[in-house]
């Protein structure tokens, strides 16, 4: 089996929301349930979701690659995900150096991976918490508000 | 998060009220203490015809808090009436501008008074069915949205025969996954629908072909929070609360350089400087040298113009600029505005759906020239170049993401062009590196401003 049963009563849950024939507006959250369950989403994955939802396997790959929070196998995915915010109001209360001192202190830039393969470094844009500038998202589960330099090991250590 | 101040609020009065935990504030109990669900109560008990209910909302002056300002009544007013198939409603929690966060805590705090509103929005408009978009990057916010649905559910007022009256609407949350352009309403019909969020041509509009072909209607979290308050208040108290043709208060998000970000609840009509100073003012007194009034998409003002202004849709338009979802971006003395636009650039030549070539192309030309300015290595005539780019995408794509891009570009271009000459000249900029630094740092969050 390609997912678990408790993952694939959640993805039933989800169909149930949308009208009857509309199988295919589930698709968003069946890939995020998968991508939950496995760390990230492969090809046969891919293939395997569209069977469940009766969509061709190249629309359900176009919404892998047009929405951020999916992770494709192809690219590099590390354990661990942290998605620092790069817009403008985290600009101004500091993300620039934040972005410095990750990158220093992981030895990789921005769409890297660490070669132990515990950490990849990815930029975002506005998270919709500007005033908690500036912030960084984990694995799309939770959020670090207010991040400083000094506060950036600790960070690390957590979640390390 | 919290709301941090407010001037005569409607939307998040007594929120730290009626409980012995705040923490508890958002729950249903405390919300029908503070008079939640009242609005509801009284259209099903007075069995008020949904005409009236929009005709309600026609007389509040009440405007889409997501950016367009569009009147809500005569929204609602173009969903057909005598439709037989199916009808939807769906609330835009998918708030991605920079500068915007104003939904996230609405939905944490406050988010009985969405529900009231979808499920009146719902009855107004003959709707059995509605979705809640919401924002992928927040998922406390979601957690806490179907947390108070459950419990709306268990009260009987969303679900079957609601309040014994017989009517029916359902509501489920549905998460966005990253995509900044799923915030405009017909990518998230796209989205909703299972496929990549990219916008639909205009005509047809969602009130006659939206989510599957049918008619829909497309309201922002804030819209909807306000409708129990203008439908309990009575649509001339809710309109008295504002400026005429700009009803009720609105949530103002307050980011970059100030000493309080968050947001803060005023009337719309509410002079700028009086806004700024609910934030703490400019961050460490330091000199406000500029203001975006709307979200990175609106163009930015400089303060001598931000400072005569009042806080409402026909203010900030007559200045140029639009006030847009309420995103007060604040740029003090030591903000480069070769790199703050850099920034902005960036951000949508990052978001643009590809779908459209001026679009696609342009917001990558756009900040290819405003990055190598930034850099030092700007070229005579880019600024004619980026002018001419910026023009070009204006009016040219289906949806306004491309115009937004634009619009940021000429307006930093309109006020702070010498700078931006200056930069390519000297190869550097006005502010020294280091002050600009200085400038971005963050300071110890100050106690809670008296108002």
């Amino acid at each position: 089996m390609m997912l678990a049963r408790e993952s694939l009563e959640k993805i039933d849950r989800e169909i149930a929301k949308y009208p009857e024939g509309r199988k295919q507006s589930a698709v968003m959250e069946a890939l995020a349930v998968a991508q939950d369950e496995k760390g990230f989403l492969s090809d046969e994955m891919i293939e395997f979701v569209a069977g469940l939802l009766g969509m061709a396997p190249i629309s359900v790959r176009e919404v892998v690659s047009f929405y951020a929070m999916y992770k494709h196998e192809a690219a590099s995915s590390g354990k661990t995900r942290l998605t620092l915010c790069r817009s403008l109001p985290c600009r101004l209360s500091g993300a620039d150096e934040i972005a410095e001192t990750l990158k220093e202190k992981l030895g990789i830039d921005f769409g890297e991976t660490t070669p132990d393969g515990r950490m990849t470094l990815v930029e975002g844009e506005c998270m919709g918490a500007c005033g908690d500038a500036p912030v960084a998202l984990i694995d799309d589960k939770r959020m670090c508000c207010r991040l400083t330099r000094e506060g950036v090991d600790a960070l690390l250590r957590e979640i390390g | 998060m919290a709301i941090l101040g407010a001037i005569d609020p409607i939307l998040t009065k007594d929120l730290d009220a009626g409980t012995s935990d705040v923490s508890d504030a958002w729950r249903c109990r405390a919300y029908v203490e503070r008079g939640g669900y009242s609005a509801l109560k009284k259209i099903i008990s007075e069995k008020i015809p949904p005409a009236r209910v929009i005709d309600e909302l026609k007389k509040s002056a009440l405007r889409g808090r997501g950016g367009a300002g569009f009147p809500t009544g005569l929204k609602w007013s173009f969903m057909p009436s005598d439709y037989d198939g199916d009808k939807y409603l769906i609330c835009n929690s998918d708030e991605g501008e920079p500068g915007s966060f104003k939904d996230r805590d609405l939905l944490l705090l406050n988010p009985h008074a969405v529900i009231e509103g979808m499920v009146i929005g719902a009855y107004a408009m003959g709707v059995k069915r509605a979705y809640n978009y919401i924002h992928g990057e927040i998922p406390e916010a979601c957690a806490r949205f179907l947390e108070a649905l459950d419990e709306a559910r268990a009260a009987g007022f969303v679900g079957n025969d609601i309040l014994g009256s017989g009517f029916c609407v359902e509501i489920f949350a549905h998460r966005g996954r990253g995509a900044y352009v799923c915030g405009e309403e017909t990518a998230m019909l796209e989205s909703l629908e299972g496929k990549k969020g990219q916008p639909r041509n205009k005509p047809p509009f969602p009130a006659a072909s939206g989510l599957y072909g049918a008619p829909t209607t497309i309201n922002n979290t804030e819209t909807f929070a306000a409708v129990p308050f203008v439908v309990s208040m009575g649509a001339d108290a809710y309109l008295a609360a504002g400026t005429p043709g700009n009803g009720g208060t609105k949530l103002f998000s307050v980011s970059g350089h100030v000493e309080r970000p968050g947001n803060y609840e005023v009337p719309l009509g509410t002079p700028f400087g009086a806004l700024l100073e609910l934030a703490g003012g400019v961050r460490a007194s330091r000199a406000l040298k500029a203001c975006i009034p709307g979200g990175t998409s609106a163009a930015v003002l400089p303060a001598e113009v931000m400072m005569n202004l009042t806080m409402d849709y026909d203010s900030i338009s007559r200045a140029g600029s639009m006030l847009g979802s309420g995103a007060v971006i604040v740029l003090d003395e030591t903000t480069c505005m070769v790199g703050a636009l850099e920034a902005i650039t960036y951000f949508y030549q990052r978001e643009s759906c590809g779908q459209c070539s001026p679009c696609r192309e342009g917001t990558r030309w756009m900040h290819r020239i405003v990055r190598r300015i930034e850099n030092g290595e700007g070229r005579s005539g880019d600024l004619e170049t980026l002018e001419d780019v910026a023009r070009n995408i204006s009016g040219r794509s289906i949806c306004a993401l491309g115009d937004a891009a634009s619009a940021a570009v000429q307006g930093f271009l309109k006020h702070f062009r010498g700078e931006f000459a200056h930069h390519i000249e000297r190869g550097q900029c006005l502010v020294p590196r280091e002050v600009q630094r200085e400038g971005c740092r963050l300071r110890e969050r100050s106690s809670k401003a008296t108002s």
